[in-house]
């Protein structure tokens, strides 16, 4: 059966994703704009596409717990939300990490209130970064979907043992359709292959998950989350070598754009890498050397990989769909703490945008570039943040 | 019993404990002041005090009250107060 | 079957000794009773509080039998899951054998269940899971120092209602957590005292056997938040349900039932007794008993005739 592209929603192709995955639970609380994954996948479930237990939870608070509950178990157990679905779990999404359970939570982003705002930034995500999940990022439909399955293998790794969020821009990625291609069930099913992790139902003998952890023992077991992060990078890269075999799509921890020749380069996450890699080929034709730079990952935050590559550029403007109130964006702080050894390092520039949903337009990606080209001339950057495109 | 504190290396992760019930080897029983006697001859094997005893340490051998597991007795004396035949009494402790 | 105390001591008990609840705390007894009550493989979520942070200091765990702490406000939501999981796991055929009668039990404090954990509850109850949650009621946060919770009854000195120059501690009566929960309409919901041992099994092993949701509140007077002597509970646990303070109810399908001495109280085999006797013996009533506030013991009794009355006429008795 040769493979064929389907027209599907970010939302569908999560949900998709996850109807392939079949997963032993799922337990989820409607929030916009997640909402679609959740209606679609309980269609699943109602024509018995899946046999999934579905868990209606009348939380994200019982969602997360729910689902903490089902992995400790020894289930396979996802759930989805988004912002303040996200900020109603966030003491359970801690325990979900401390507690080592492989959940794979599709995220689709959206503006943490408040003014309450239903559309898409970072700000949600961004604020657990320290929470102990892997993040990865999602640029368009199909890497949403793909995302699932190489996120569920990362988590279940023996090595890693530690969940997964798996983000879409909420509206921009989530409510647009796209031609996906998803590969057969059989091939998802070969790839994602049985769970090996057992459970308190499944392990032979009883045990004890979550206990009072004081100062004599809870150090040694942040170590061990610590230790855990560092060993996820070399496993994602195997598993997306096998996913490039398997599915005929190859992933790199971090996506470069044009890159070969650039001078100066955009980096960011998500959905509007697209609008960047547009505005690349425009800038090119004009002969101007510019290119993209897209980490997939988060967390862990991909800082060996970025200083080798950056440092071949003479300018990097750094995009971030998120503020620190009070310091400096977390895509850029990170990133430039990752030079601060280094004696080659890239200009940067930091810019803040599409904070709420606000389109980050083609107009303001190209004063960018000249901004970039501008640094690179004169080597006069600074330490600031710019709102990109904020009425003044 | 000195516990032997390990290295993040040598424990299971995400804080589980792997072996059930291992309390057994944390001694409670030095938190005593009084502690509980049995007397044999009074007892009627009622078991009372093995339903009320909160710290599972009323030993019990063969269908017997055989006496006390004073690694884990805490000496809080509800063995004393619901023995209806007044076979255990408490006493100082002596260390 | 009857449960008889000669076969139940040659048994495991899901929970050793060498924990660390304060000495004559009747938590471990309670959880004894529930636990030993059915004979099934048996999984525990538990809430934070006394009980999880003293059975499971790392690296040593008293718990027999699986068991999970997850956090405060979640034990329901937490063993929703796990109960789902199972279902799940036993339609693709990865439970084994000898597990799959396996039965879920939530302990909860009364913090944890009446007031942060309502919610969470509420929403397992609602959605029909196969599970028995249990709190254990100390009426109060007691992990945290003895704190007022929505089960502290009316007149108790607690640090955050504390008996001052113009203060006779708590002034709202306790919660109805019972009716609350009737009204999910589960199968099975109960109060228990762990003095009536016999009682309490006979009511967990229904609510563990039962299909569907299952409550049961169990009194557990603590020694330092009630300050009482370590050998007194027993006597306490039987003089709450004696006054009528802690009726002993069962609700099997809806219909209401009095058990144990409040069916002998209330069928006039066994005399009701005043509130004192079970206010007396304990230091957070101590206050009560000095001239000023002989109108709070007043308050205690009118509200103890309260919902004495409303439990007996729910239960089909006429005043
Ligand atoms: C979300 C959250 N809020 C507050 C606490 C602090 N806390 C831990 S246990 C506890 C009180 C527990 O009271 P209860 O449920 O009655 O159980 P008990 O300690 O009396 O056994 C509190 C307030 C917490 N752990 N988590
Ligand atoms: S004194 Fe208390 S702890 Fe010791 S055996 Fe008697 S009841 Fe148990
Ligand atoms: S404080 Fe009270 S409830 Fe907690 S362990 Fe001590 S006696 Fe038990």
């Amino acid at each position: 059966m040769a493979a064929k592209y389907i027209p599907l929603t970010g939302a569908e192709s999560a949900a998709y994703a996850m109807k392939q995955i079949n997963p032993d639970v799922l337990a989820a609380y409607p929030i916009t704009p997640q909402t679609p994954i959740v209606m679609k996948f309980s269609e699943y479930v109602a024509n018995g596409e899946v046999d999934t237990v579905s868990i209606t939870v009348e939380s994200e608070h019982s969602a997360m717990s729910a689902t903490v509950g089902a992995a400790a178990a020894g289930a396979r157990a996802m759930t989805a939300t988004a912002a303040n679905g996200l900020a109603l779990m966030w003491e359970i999404v801690y325990i979900a990490a401390s507690t080592r359970l492989p959940i794979v939570m599709g995220i689709v982003n959206r503006a943490l209130s408040g003014p309450i705002n239903i559309h898409g930034d970072h700000s949600d995500t961004m604020g657990a970064r320290d929470a102990g999940w892997i993040q990865v990022y999602s640029e368009n439909n199909q890497e949403v979907y793909d995302n699932y399955f190489m996120a569920l293998r990362i988590a279940e790794n023996e090595d890693v043992l530690l969940p997964v969020m798996v983000c879409q821009d909420g509206f921009i990625t989530s409510h647009s359709v796209e031609n996906v291609m998803p590969a057969p069930d059989q091939v998802v099913k070969e790839f994602i292959g049985k769970k090996k992790f057992k459970g308190l139902l499944t392990a032979e003998k009883p045990f004890t998950i979550g206990p009072l952890d004081l100062q004599d023992y809870y150090f040694e077991h942040k170590k061990q989350q610590h230790e855990a992060m560092k060993k996820v990078f070399p496993v994602i890269e195997a598993i997306q070598k096998e996913f490039a075999e398997k599915f005929g799509r190859k992933y790199d921890v971090i996506e470069e754009y044009r890159t070969e020749d650039a001078d100066i380069v955009i980096m960011g996450m998500s959905s509007v890498m697209g609008t960047v890699k547009e505005v690349i080929d425009a800038a090119r034709e004009k002969g101007i050397k510019v290119g993209a730079v897209k980490p997939r990952f988060f967390r862990p935050f991909p800082g060996e990989y970025l200083k080798k590559i950056l440092s071949k550029f003479k300018a990097v403007g750094i995009l971030d769909r998120s503020d620190s109130f009070g310091s400096l964006p977390p895509l850029f702080t990170e990133t430039a703490a990752v030079f601060y050894t280094s004696s080659t390092k890239p200009l940067v520039k930091s810019y803040i945008h599409g904070l709420g949903g606000r389109d980050t337009t083609v107009k303001l990606l190209e004063k960018v570039v000249t901004d970039l080209q501008k640094l690179s001339e004169t080597g006069e950057g600074n330490f600031t943040s710019e709102y990109l495109g904020v009425r003044e | 019993m000195k516990e032997i504190k390990k290295s993040w290396k040598n424990i299971p992760i995400g804080g589980n404990i792997l072996e059930a019930g291992n309390s057994k080897n944390y001694i409670t029983g030095t938190w005593r002041t009084f502690i509980p006697r049995l007397d044999k001859e009074k007892c009627v094997n009622c078991f009372q005090c093995w339903m009320f005893c909160p710290d599972n340490s009323i030993s019990i051998v063969e269908n017997k009250m055989v006496g006390f597991d004073y690694d884990h007795c805490k000496g809080c004396g509800m063995c004393v107060s619901v023995c209806p035949t007044k076979a255990i009494t408490m006493e100082k402790e002596e260390k | 079957m009857a449960i008889l105390l000669k076969d139940l001591v040659n048994k495991n008990v899901p929970l050793n000794g060498g924990h660390r609840m304060c000495p004559g705390c009747p938590t471990p007894v309670i959880v004894k009773q529930i636990l030993m009550s059915t004979d099934h493989p048996k999984v525990a979520a538990n809430a934070t509080g006394c009980l999880e942070v003293a059975t499971t200091i790392y690296p040593y765990t008293a718990w027999n039998i699986p068991w999970i702490h997850n956090a405060f406000e979640n034990a329901a939501a937490t063993i929703a899951g796990i109960e789902s999981a199972f279902r799940a796991l036993i339609k693709r055929g990865e439970i084994a054998e000898d597990r799959k009668q396996t039965k879920f039990i939530a302990f909860g404090g009364d913090g944890g269940t009446y007031d942060i954990g309502l919610q969470s509850l509420s929403g397992a109850l609602e959605r029909g899971h196969n599970f028995l949650y249990v709190c254990y009621d100390n009426e109060g946060y007691m992990n945290t120092g003895i704190q007022r919770s929505s089960a502290t009854p009316i007149g108790a000195n607690t640090t955050t209602t504390p008996v001052g120059k113009v203060s006779y501690g708590k002034k709202e009566p306790r919660k109805d957590l019972i009716s609350i929960v009737a009204a999910h309409h589960i199968p099975y919901i109960a109060s228990a005292a762990p003095h009536n041992w016999m009682d309490t099994m006979n009511k967990a092993k229904k609510a563990i056997e039962v299909n569907g949701p299952a409550f049961m509140d169990v009194i557990s007077p603590c020694v330092p938040g009630w300050k009482i002597r370590t050998d007194e509970w027993k006597g306490i646990s039987e003089a709450a349900v004696k006054t009528c303070f802690w009726p002993l109810i069962e609700i099997e399908n809806g219909e209401w039932r009095l058990t144990g001495e409040s069916k002998k109280i209330a069928d006039g085999k066994m005399e009701k007794l005043p509130v004192e006797e079970f206010l007396k013996s304990q230091g957070r009533f101590k206050h009560l008993f000095k001239l000023e506030n002989k109108d709070v013991i007043k308050l205690i009794q009118d509200d103890v005739d309260k919902s004495w009355n409303y439990y007996k006429r729910m239960a089909g008795y006429n005043d």
